[in-house]
């Protein structure tokens, strides 16, 4: 008889994934012991020092894992590499910055949730719950037990594990998404949704896991990967299986054909959590996507290339087409997220080094925008009449953003930089990352599908440009629509320079605001918010214009652990 | 050949800088703070031509190189040779007018109002970009300033200009990042070609590589659209009629008359050497359009109800003409289109910035609506006269001395196509003589009877444009010494014999 042998556990290897477990467990202790009143501080320092703790983690493996290459860790289940430890950084950043936009309550002490999630939508209940400002706390934990998941997806070295990392950063997700404040039934439509199309994506990977183990009788990539070179007979059984597993991680990511949820969680979900689960799901899901196609499916490039390149081209031209008529803010966003899933597989698909750092490095900078675009979508708010009304949701249709640049020029401008990095103009970091992907495809042989991506962009710009009219160029609803701006201002902007006060200008516009019954607002917060919207926007321009230390970081270790 | 001071990099970071100011001051300043950068960014551009050595035109000059993004092969290398320099003076030397032709725009007669501090903030931003994308001397660069530099145009047009504003500004929006991403593709393929590595961007670089054939000629379309779309050539330049339109003078002004340069700029510095063959190959097709872009553009010009839809169409034409000579590739052709960049930079400023002083007097574009003007204001009537005989290219201006090279020049290689192109001159005699008959000739109307004549400001608008076209009319020779070196190497990398035009050598040795 066999003696049962503890595997030996590098702790050190796992310590960013553990840091953020670890505090998303104490966080349960944390609601079950802490007092209602102080419950928001304790688990909000709580997860930023997790958050933080983990890039601090990542940063102190680095140097180890630049030297040897990576380590592989409980038995081979994790594996700590290069490319692990750049998503892990991405994630734990943009998670770090997300959760202070989902932290962030507005100046009346309302956060983005509902006061109490299992209240009945329209209760006496409810009302009583916002009335007594009963706050869910329980977001951070989700958030972190979400996020622990996310760390370890990309790590995965064997399918089992890659299963069960989907499944505790799924399940988080599809509570978070059913908690907004505001619109509840249509948050908690979004979250049985996503639960219902999720359970079956769940299904359809577990189903492959099922048949490729029973091709190579393993669930390691590396002994899938070998079982691959070797001919049999049982070739469909394989290839069934990979296309299921494929099929999973491409309904996270958001590529068509399984891109239906997308939009309609996105819409629902509460607007931080979009953010959140837009940038760090998707870095997550590319990830393992990207170490399956690399390390578990080499040996089937040609047999799966041709499902790739369709669903590739498939995904950036129906996001683009789809995002060209949508006319919600939110959705718009969410197609178009949608079309950059499309142009971050072009890069996966490239199959070279140059896809690997392209990859990695399009995620963080998407992540970044993503962010800080639905940071802004979350600030920018519907106020019923004057200055004094309630504040209400948030203004998500694109009429309600015109104007918005003549109200709140740095917002808006802010917002036109997300939108500009979006659509890949030059000095932006969507610049760089498309650039990247699109190098990489054409050094790979699929320059079709750089081109495809190249007219999708600029079809794509469209849209994005169709923002920053409505927001600079147009006149907020409500307001006279003038006909040539200069001239018939003239008259009225020269009056109050010539009062000597361009104070005058500034309290005459709600009274023009007034007219309309709704109008649109930005609403004042607590801050964290608008440290995180600046925090994305300095990414955005500081890699759009010099890339290249960031690029080399990712580089200098963009190599999988077989 | 390189200089100690970055004469270039403080071409381009001065303007910036300006930019930066122009955002935080109070808009009472922003009026002297623009004309005082843009005139410090002149005497700098003056002070570059200086340290310039003439003699070696044709060499890249004031080079610098510093790695950018090495892991892409990209490096910030900026240089000049004479007609890259040639077409920064004459953009630095635009850009003081335009702002001073812009003092009284935007929201107010009398005070600076904020929305003329943005407006000027935009201009030098645009100066930055423009300055850069003819000094860059690295492919990748080059794309990016094309591509950046269309931000600051479009909030040009979108935020300042007429009542369709918006939607000129989207359609040039969308027709110029559409050729620039389409070029991206090229430019990405060029690179995979070249020798890589973290300089591989360099155009010197990726100059001479030896080309599969159809991957030339692709490379070729793709980077010869993008420079169409943006010159604009027949039958992508229907942006522009409505860009010009839309945008105020000042806008119009730096739109066609100095930014579309790059599109002729970048088919005679990119194009040409990058693609030898293709272009040799392309070179009937090309003419064929130019020749179109002639006739169609001054046909349309004729045509023209809007004053300022009229100069965009007669720059069509004009722009045909520049890409003739530089496709018929002779060296005197080639050097006439050089210098007919400079000299349509200086015509088009002068007809679209006066046009742009009627159209605020009347409050109106149509032609129609102005009428015996010569006798209210003599002093706008004459100096429009004469920018438009510039544009006809009138002996003694020196749009006559380019335009006369370019068809010489074409003629020695391309007879028939010469002969054609040169009915565009009789076109031009029409839009411009009747446009100036409709517009200041004829019985003075009531309704314009108390129109003021030029002031100082725009009198010293205009005269530095209309001095420079009758001093490089008669003494053509210090500027054609900028252009000659550069047309002879062109040649030589595109690898044709150049074909001698003997009347033209003449013409441009008086």
């Amino acid at each position: 008889m066999t003696e049962f042998v503890a595997p030996t556990v590098d702790w050190a290897a796992l310590s960013p994934v553990v840091i953020v477990l670890l505090a998303a467990v104490v966080g349960v202790l944390v609601e079950a012991f802490v007092p209602a009143r102080a419950r928001r501080t304790v688990q909000l320092t709580l997860a930023v020092a997790a958050l933080a703790g983990a890039v601090i983690a990542v940063a102190a493996l680095w140097s180890g894992v630049e030297e040897t290459g990576g380590t592989v860790v409980l038995g081979g289940s994790l594996l700590v590499d290069g490319p692990t430890l750049v998503l892990q950084a991405t994630i734990a950043l943009l998670a770090l910055v997300s959760l202070l936009i989902i932290a962030d309550r507005t100046e009346t002490g309302e956060d983005a949730f509902a006061p109490n999630a299992a209240a009945v939508p329209g209760s006496d209940y409810e009302e009583l719950a916002r009335r007594k400002g009963v706050q869910q706390t329980e977001i951070y934990p989700l958030v972190l037990f979400a996020t622990g998941g996310m760390l370890i997806f990309p790590a995965t070295g064997d399918l089992l594990t890659l299963f069960v990392a989907l499944e505790v950063l799924s399940l988080p997700l599809y509570l978070l998404t059913g908690m907004a404040r505001r619109r509840r039934l249509l948050s908690q439509e979004a979250s049985m949704k996503y639960f219902l199309l999720g359970a079956f994506s769940s299904a359809l990977l577990l189903f492959g896991i099922a048949l490729v183990y029973g091709y190579s009788g393993s669930l390691r990539f590396s002994e899938i990967s070998e079982a691959t070179q070797v001919p049999g007979g049982l070739d469909s059984l394989l290839l069934v299986g990979s296309v299921l597993i494929l099929s999973g991680l491409l309904f996270k990511v958001g590529a068509v054909p399984f891109h239906t949820w997308t939009p309609d969680v996105y819409q629902g979900a509460p607007t931080p959590i979009t953010g959140f689960m837009a940038a760090c799901t998707k870095a997550a899901a590319f990830g393992a996507l990207l170490r399956i196609v690399y390390t578990m499916l080499p040996g089937l490039a040609w047999d799966l290339g041709v499902l790739l390149w369709t669903v590739a081209i498939l995904t950036m031209v129906v996001g683009t087409v789809a995002a060209l008529v949508q006319t919600d803010m939110k959705r718009v966003l969410g197609y178009s997220s949608i079309a950059h899933a499309g142009f971050i597989l072009t890069g996966i698909i490239a199959l070279n080094e140059a896809g690997i750092v392209a990859v990695l490095f399009y995620l963080l900078v998407y992540g970044a925008a993503t962010v800080g675009a639905f940071g802004i979508v979350w600030l920018v708010r519907e106020r019923a009449g004057g200055a004094d009304s309630p504040i209400l949701g948030e203004a998500t249709h694109l009429s309600q953003w015109a104007g918005l640049g003549r109200t709140n020029p740095l917002l808006a401008l802010t917002f036109g930089l997300f939108l500009l990095s979006f659509a890949g103009i030059p000095l932006t970091a969507g610049f760089a990352g498309k650039f990247s992907v699109f190098s990489a495809a054409v050094e790979g042989g699929a320059w079709p599908l750089a081109l495809i991506g190249v007219l999708a962009s600029s079809v794509a710009v469209f849209f994005y440009v169709r923002i920053i009219v409505l927001m600079f160029f147009t006149e907020p609803a409500g307001a006279q629509d003038e006909g040539a701006a200069p001239s018939s201002l003239a008259p009225s902007a020269e009056g109050f320079a010539l009062g000597g006060d361009s104070t005058v200008a500034v309290e005459a516009e709600p009274v023009v605001q007034a007219r309309s019954t709704v109008s649109t607002t930005v609403v004042g917060t607590e801050g964290f918010a608008v440290v995180a919207i600046a925090v994305c926007a300095l990414v955005t321009i500081v890699l759009g214009v010099f890339p290249s230390p960031v690029l080399d970081l990712i580089a200098s270790v963009a190599t999988f652990l077989a | 050949m390189s200089s100690s001071f970055p004469w270039l990099t403080a071409l381009i970071v001065l303007p910036l800088l300006g930019a930066a100011v122009l955002w935080v001051v109070p808009a009472g300043r922003a009026r002297a703070v623009a004309l005082g950068v843009s005139l410090l960014e002149l005497l700098l551009g003056i002070a570059a031509l200086a340290a310039f050595d003439v003699a070696e035109a044709g060499s890249v000059q004031l080079l610098e190189v510093h790695g950018w993004i090495p892991a892409f092969g990209v490096s910030y290398a900026v240089g000049v040779d004479g007609v890259g320099l040639i077409l920064v003076l004459m953009s630095v030397l635009i850009v003081p007018l335009v702002v001073l032709a812009a003092w009284r725009e935007q929201g107010s007669l009398t005070v600076a109002t904020d929305q003329l501090r943005r407006y000027l903030a935009l201009v030098l931003l645009l100066e930055a970009f423009i300055v850069a994308v003819f000094a860059a001397r690295d492919v990748f660069f080059f794309y990016v300033l094309f591509e950046a530099m269309l931000i600051p145009v479009y909030f040009m047009i979108g935020l300042f200009g007429g009542a369709q504003r918006r939607y000129a500004a989207v359609k040039f929006l969308l027709y110029s990042l559409t050729g620039g991403l389409i070029m991206l593709v090229a430019v990405i393929a060029l690179y995979l070609q070249g020798p890589g590595g973290p300089q591989g961007f360099l155009t010197e670089n990726l100059t001479g590589l030896t080309l599969d054939p159809t991957a030339e000629k692709l490379m070729f379309c793709a980077f010869f659209l993008a420079f169409a779309i943006k010159a604009p050539m027949f039958p992508v330049h229907t942006w522009l009629p409505d860009a010009a339109q839309q945008a105020p003078a000042g806008t119009s002004t730096l739109l066609v008359g100095v930014l579309d340069k790059v599109g002729t700029f970048g088919m005679l510095t990119l194009c040409l050497p990058l693609f030898p063959n293709a272009s040799r190959w392309a070179a009937p097709v090309v003419i064929v359009l130019a020749v179109i872009s002639i006739l169609y553009g001054a046909l349309l010009a004729i045509g023209q109800k809007d004053l300022m839809r009229l100069i965009a169409y007669t720059s069509v034409s004009h722009f045909g003409f520049i890409v003739l000579g530089i496709f018929a590739f002779t060296s005197t052709s080639v050097a006439g289109s050089s210098f007919y960049m400079v000299n349509h930079g200086l015509s088009t400023a002068a007809l679209f910035l006066i046009a742009g002083f009627l159209i605020a007097r009347r409050g109106s574009q149509q032609i129609a609506d102005f009428g015996g003007l010569q006798k209210i204001v003599p002093v706008l009537a004459g100096t429009f006269l004469v920018a438009g005989l510039s544009a006809l290219s009138l002996p003694g201006l020196s749009t006559f001395i380019s335009e006369f090279l370019v068809i010489v020049g074409t003629f020695a290689r391309h007879p028939a196509a010469a002969v054609v192109s040169s009915l565009g001159v009789v076109l031009a005699a029409i839009y411009v003589l009747w446009t100036y008959q409709r517009m200041f000739t004829g019985p003075e109307r009531p309704e314009l009877a108390g129109m003021v004549d030029a002031g100082t400001r725009e009198r010293w608008v205009v005269a530095p444009l209309l001095a420079l076209m009758v001093v490089f009319g008669f003494v053509p020779g210090p500027a054609l010494d900028l252009v000659r070196p550069p047309a002879s190497v062109t040649l030589e990398q595109v690898g044709v014999q150049d074909v001698p035009a003997t009347a033209a050598t003449e013409e441009g040795s008086d």
